[in-house]
């Protein structure tokens, strides 16, 4: 009796965990079925230097995108880095214990606010406060950065601050008995022995701001052109996807599974690299 | 005299509980001192309140005095970082960074702001000489210091130390995660280094004591028990603790 409880159990853990990993496999199949296709039909050079998006007139070229995908995301990562690190370091090495219990928890719950509120804020303050200071339609490259760099924060923060509280103990005393302050510690010792840690959270930081879709299509422009300077309004490829797919069928369909094919190659990469860096120090230690 | 440092009626307390009463002591320039006690009598609290590495305790209280050199260390106007580039620290787990040997050894230097290739090959050089490891890894000082045994590892903490040309050299049980062999090769290094070097050093092994050190303390739940030369301190204690805990009926 009791026995077949367990197993019954057992079995339906089982069934749980294969039916998540094979929805997760059936979306990455069927992602793939329908894109991979079009690209080969389409030419991949054509697909992915093309500089044309014109659905109606079978223009299929996803360079523009792909340039402004990037843009925003080395803007977003260009702001929200140096940030998240730098208050990684300030809350392990310069808040005490119990402040720190407090704070980065919060940090952490920032991560749980829909993306639809910061893209709120984005049209809201940020859009207008571009176009009144900086001109260019407000809805641009940089506020998309600044929007997605707030994002990723908490990503950044809370694997860095996990990463430099891992760094012993010892090597901080070691720096300081040797006469180095506080600063000449955290940057010749600890953020070097936390190096694989916080390349980690950068890279996954990275795929989040890639895969922004929402903040994004809100605060972007969506305008399908190359950017010549941060202010101007462009289309990333995930706003490409969300905005195109409902009224698309055919041919377009099948490119934007197509481009949809682009990021989960890039994002899978990006991830792969995270995964290596984080596994290759642990095994130095 | 030639005391190096000496500390008078110091108290220390870790928040509420008080880990060192009116503790006295003196350090004689190119000798080694040897602080004894059983475990947690507050030998590693005194040890690192001369280089005030205490100062990183939360809820630390000193009170007292500490002179090195006839100055005191805990005057207001003390640099706190100089004062630890005179007095270098040898932790109990060789603590090395994981950097590779040249860049443990130039760690001081470049703390110091000496960015110079010369200077710093040179001062690799003699510290590492001075720590009897430039024969074994003259050739290898871009490896990575975690990849040496742990007696060299403990051995490149003494030629990072080296390095800043301190005059004390603090050591808080340098020898309690080696072997006998290791041991007995950081005991002679010791005894070398004392003619260079001031050195304290606390241990829990009382033949290393008595084998190396020139005075010995002997410290009892946060007294100083008993202090002289170590011949005194070992074969004729003046207190009957000292007595019981170097005769080995201690506990
Ligand atoms: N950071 C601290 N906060 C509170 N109490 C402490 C702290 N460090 C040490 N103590 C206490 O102070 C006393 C002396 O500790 P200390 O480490 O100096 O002992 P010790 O003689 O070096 O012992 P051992 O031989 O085990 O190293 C102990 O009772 C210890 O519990
Ligand atoms: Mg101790």
């Amino acid at each position: 009796m009791k026995m077949s409880g367990e197993k019954a159990v057992r079995f339906g853990l089982m069934l749980l965990a294969f039916s998540s990993l094979a929805s997760l496999l059936l979306i990455a199949v069927f992602i793939l079925k329908e894109g991979v296709p079009f690209i080969i039909h389409y030419g991949v050079r054509e697909f992915l230097l093309g500089l044309n998006w014109q659905p109606h007139k079978q223009e299929y070229g996803i360079y523009p995108m792909i340039i402004s995908s990037l843009w925003v995301t080395i803007g977003a990562m260009l702001i929200g880095a140096p940030l998240g690190i730098a208050g990684a370091i300030f809350l392990n090495e310069f808040v005490p214990r119990t402040v720190m219990r407090i704070i980065k928890p919060t940090i952490e719950l920032l991560a749980g606010i829909p993306s639809v509120v910061y893209g709120f804020i984005g049209v809201m303050v940020l859009a207008p406060f571009i176009r009144a200071y900086m001109g260019g339609p407000g809805l641009s490259v940089l506020a998309a950065s600044v929007i997605l760099g707030i994002m990723i924060l908490p990503t950044i923060i809370s694997i860095s601050t996990d990463a430099i509280g891992a760094v012993p103990n010892t090597y901080r005393e070691a720096a300081l008995s040797l006469g180095a302050t506080r600063w000449q510690s955290v940057y010749m010792v600890t953020i070097k022995a936390a190096r694989s840690g916080i390349v980690a959270s950068i890279i996954l930081a990275m795929g989040r701001a890639l895969g922004e879709t929402m903040a994004v299509i809100m605060v972007a422009g969506n305008a399908v052109r190359v950017p010549h300077t941060p202010l101007d309004s462009v289309r990333t490829l995930t706003a490409n996807i969300a905005m195109e797919m409902g009224q698309a069928s055919g041919m377009h369909r099948q490119a934007l599974f197509a481009t949809g094919v682009i990021l989960l190659c890039v994002i899978m990469l990006l991830n792969g690299i995270a995964i290596s860096v984080v596994r290759g120090g642990v095994r130095r230690k | 005299m030639d005391c190096a440092i000496t500390v008078r009626d110091l108290d220390l307390y870790y928040g509420t509980f008080q880990a060192l009463k009116k503790v006295p002591l003196d350090v004689m320039r190119h000798r080694i001192t040897a602080l004894i006690g059983p475990s947690g009598c507050g030998k590693s609290t005194l040890l690192r309140t001369l280089n005030r590495m205490n100062d990183l305790v939360p809820g630390v209280r000193i009170q007292g005095q500490i002179l090195l050199e006839g100055r005191d260390i805990y005057a207001a106007d003390m640099d706190v970082c100089a004062l630890r580039k005179r007095v270098g620290m040898v932790f109990q787990r060789p603590n090395p960074f994981p950097l590779s040997i040249r860049d443990n050894v130039t760690f001081g230097l470049r703390v110091a702001g000496q960015t110079d290739r010369d200077v710093q090959d040179e001062v690799v050089e003699q510290s590492l000489k001075g720590a009897w490891l430039w024969d074994q890894l003259k050739d290898q000082l871009n490896r990575s210091a975690l990849e040496l045994p742990m007696d060299q590892q403990q051995r490149l903490c003494v030629a990072r130390v080296l390095a800043v040309e301190p005059e004390v050299i603090l050591m808080d049980e340098p020898c309690s995660a080696l072997d006998p062999i290791a041991t007995a090769r950081i005991e002679e290094l010791m005894l070398d280094l004392k003619t260079r070097y001031t050195i304290v050093i606390v241990t829990h092994n009382m033949q290393q004591a008595a084998r190396i050190s020139d005075y010995s303390g002997y410290m009892l739940l946060g007294d100083m028990v008993e202090f002289g030369a170590t011949s005194g301190v070992f074969t004729s204690p003046k207190d009957k603790r000292t007595q019981d805990y170097v005769s080995g009926r201690y506990g």
